[in-house]
């Protein structure tokens, strides 16, 4: 079974990436630019939804994890020389050391997160997002303060250098870490591990009773969780901003997160992409619809900056009192019953 | 000595502010099980509410009025609308309701006021007063304990010596008990919310002046303050709530003033941790189980 699944996911990864490479091939640079900024919040979004909706531990801190992922990343690319650009293996390790790094601070998170339950848990995430903007500020000579890191230029290595654009490959190299990511997620997910994360979520005791350590998984799945958001956090920082700031991961990405996993529905990888999707598009929208509105400047960036915040909250409520399922379990409860009423109105003729 | 006898007496006041925003979370939390995180935005609200009065009428007290009012009539009509149903929930979908509760109403403020700082006035002077030639602290701060005081004992007066505090212990103690006896839950849950609204929209009037202005986050970091001093006293504890607000105050005041006003934010993290940590329930609440 488990065999079946790993061939199929494969499968559609590898599909997924040919029509990605495709699609950024096509794609102006200014859409590449955007694609980063998807496939990070992908990134993030996917640990998350296995966080929250797999292991039913909830988080309102993931943007420090993603800002551990970005300074790590930034403190790597630093290292080398001042001026120089970055080299694809450097962007490479770049992106790893910022996973890892956020996979450390993961443990440790977890530890604490693994003895809070619901309101406690969401409170001390809470409190840990508030954390970044003190610590950067308080490591000021390393972590660069309110100004932040700036990043080194990435360079196309020298063989695709004919063939792309310097965004088209940032674009590539973060669709590949997303679907990468969303691969292991989604392996790990219906994998035995991922039943024991769901078991834990379902019924702790339960889970205590066949044997498992419930902070041992509730450790291990934070830790999981942190690698994915720091991935986002290293793409985001190093190809999308080009700087580590604080005011990058406030309170707002990790809304944005969570906006993008509960409309897409709690647990399903497929959801997280199309929540993120959602999110980012959805707010462009807006921005656009606003600016055709003929309104004043500073009445026009007024609204372009708030109007699609205020309307991820509206979604958020609604997503949760109406459809709690979000659009992957709306999906997966009306495709059947569209299945099966397309059978029975064949059957008649 | 006279720098530690000057952060204990700030650490009280600021103490005072949190506690009465843990104070807040803490009446909804006992009856409903369900933690606003909207309470700080529905607080930023209020004060925008009594700021737009101050202007318009040049009373301070007018607006402070208007705050209050606004506060629970927000309360109720939070607790009306998407609350309706929260406390029938799991734990996740309330958090989440919340927090894009949360963000409309930043949002809403933001768009109606702009996003920058604007000018609250406070009620008194901020300039310190002079204790046998230590300076001690401002009348406004004098204001906050006395205000924040005197919001406690009625609240205490009321829970302990009223029928309707009666019945809103009852329904805290078992909702379904206190049905049966001809309360009505309902009401007095709404009640909660009301009163949540109005002490939170305290806590926003004599905190936002003294930081950074008011701007629809203003309250952000104070809620997370206000949460940490919940919990060191047990979320459903009343009293444990403003020890903890005063212990949170205090704490925070000694970072800042001996370690860096950059750590404010970090210790409160610490300690919040700590408690976590060490004794999850809290120092004051009663044993329960958790249930599962």
């Amino acid at each position: 079974m488990l065999q079946i699944k790993l061939v199929r996911h494969g499968l559609l990864t590898l599909a997924a990436a040919a029509v990605v490479a495709l699609l950024v091939l096509q794609s102006e640079d200014v859409s590449n630019f955007e694609y980063i900024q998807v496939a990070a919040y992908v990134c993030a979004a996917a640990g998350l939804t296995l966080l929250i909706g797999v292991n039913g531990q909830l988080s309102l801190g993931h943007a420090a994890l993603m800002a551990v992922g970005a300074y790590s990343a930034a403190l790597y690319l630093r290292s080398g020389s001042e001026d120089s650009l970055a080299s694809a293996g450097d962007l490479f390790v770049a992106l790893l050391v910022g996973s890892v790094t956020a996979a450390v601070v993961g443990i440790a998170v977890g530890a604490v997160a693994a003895r809070l339950r619901g309101p406690y848990l969401a409170g001390a995430t809470l409190a840990l997002g508030a954390c970044v903007v003190g610590v950067t500020t308080y490591f000021d000579h390393l972590l660069g303060g309110d100004q932040g890191l700036t990043m080194p230029l990435t360079e196309v290595p020298a063989p695709l250098s004919a063939a792309l654009t310097s965004y088209q490959w940032s674009a590539l190299v973060s669709l590949g870490t997303a679907l990468l990511v969303l691969f292991l997620l989604t392996n790990l997910k219906y994998s035995p591990v991922g039943r024991e994360m769901a078991a834990v979520r379902d019924h702790e005791v339960a889970a205590q009773l066949c044997g498992l350590s419930v902070a041992r998984v509730q450790i291990n799945t934070f830790v999981v969780s942190s690698a994915a958001a720091g991935a986002g956090g290293a793409i985001l920082g190093v190809l999308y901003l080009q700087i580590a700031s604080p005011g990058a991961f406030t309170l707002f990405l990790s809304i944005y997160l969570l906006a993008a996993v509960v409309i897409g529905g709690l647990g399903s990888m497929r959801g997280a992409v199309i929540g993120t999707v959602i999110v980012l598009y959805f707010g462009r929208l807006i921005e656009d619809r606003v600016a055709h509105l003929g309104l004043s400047t500073a009445q026009t960036d007024r609204l372009a900056a708030h109007l699609p915040l205020a309307a991820f909250g509206v979604l958020l409520i609604v997503v949760m009192l109406a459809v709690p399922g979000g659009i992957q379990g709306t999906l997966g409860r009306i495709a059947p019953r569209l299945l099966q009423l397309m059978e029975t109105v064949g059957g008649k003729k | 000595m006279d720098r530690f006898v000057f952060l204990t007496v700030n650490g009280v006041a600021l103490g005072a502010i949190y506690a009465s925003v843990a104070i807040a979370l803490v009446i909804i939390f006992r009856t409903t099980r369900v933690l606003n995180f909207a309470q700080g935005a529905m607080a930023v609200a209020s004060a925008y509410g009594g700021m737009a009065v101050i202007e318009y009428s040049g009373s301070y007290w007018l607006g402070f009025t208007t705050a209050l009012v606004l506060g629970g009539a927000l309360g109720a009509a939070a607790r009306l609308t998407v609350f309706r149903s929260a406390d029938r929930q799991g734990h996740l979908n309330p958090i989440v309701i919340g927090i894009g509760l949360l963000i409309v109403i930043e949002s809403a403020l933001a768009i109606a006021f702009g996003p920058t700082e604007r000018h609250l006035s406070t009620a008194f002077s901020r300039d310190l007063l002079h204790l046998g030639g230590t300076a001690l602290l401002s009348r406004q701060d004098l204001f906050t304990l006395l205000a924040v005081g005197v919001v406690m004992s009625l609240l205490a007066w009321t829970l302990t010596r009223t029928r309707i505090g009666l019945q809103m212990r009852a329904t805290a103690f078992n909702p379904v008990v206190a049905r049966l006896h001809g309360i009505k839950v309902g009401h007095i849950l709404t009640l909660g919310w009301v009163i949540a609204g109005v002490v939170g929209a305290l806590a926003a009037m004599l905190v936002v002046p003294t930081g950074l202005g008011l701007f629809p986050q203003a309250m952000d970091l104070v809620f997370v303050l206000g949460f940490t001093s919940a919990v060191i006293g047990g979320l459903d504890s009343l009293s444990g709530a403003m020890i903890g607000g005063v212990a949170t105050g205090l704490a925070l005041s000694y970072a800042s003033g001996y370690l860096g006003s950059e750590l404010t934010y970090v210790a409160a993290f610490v300690l919040l941790l700590g408690v976590l940590l060490l004794k999850p329930a809290g120092l004051f609440a009663g044993t329960t189980a958790r249930s599962v």
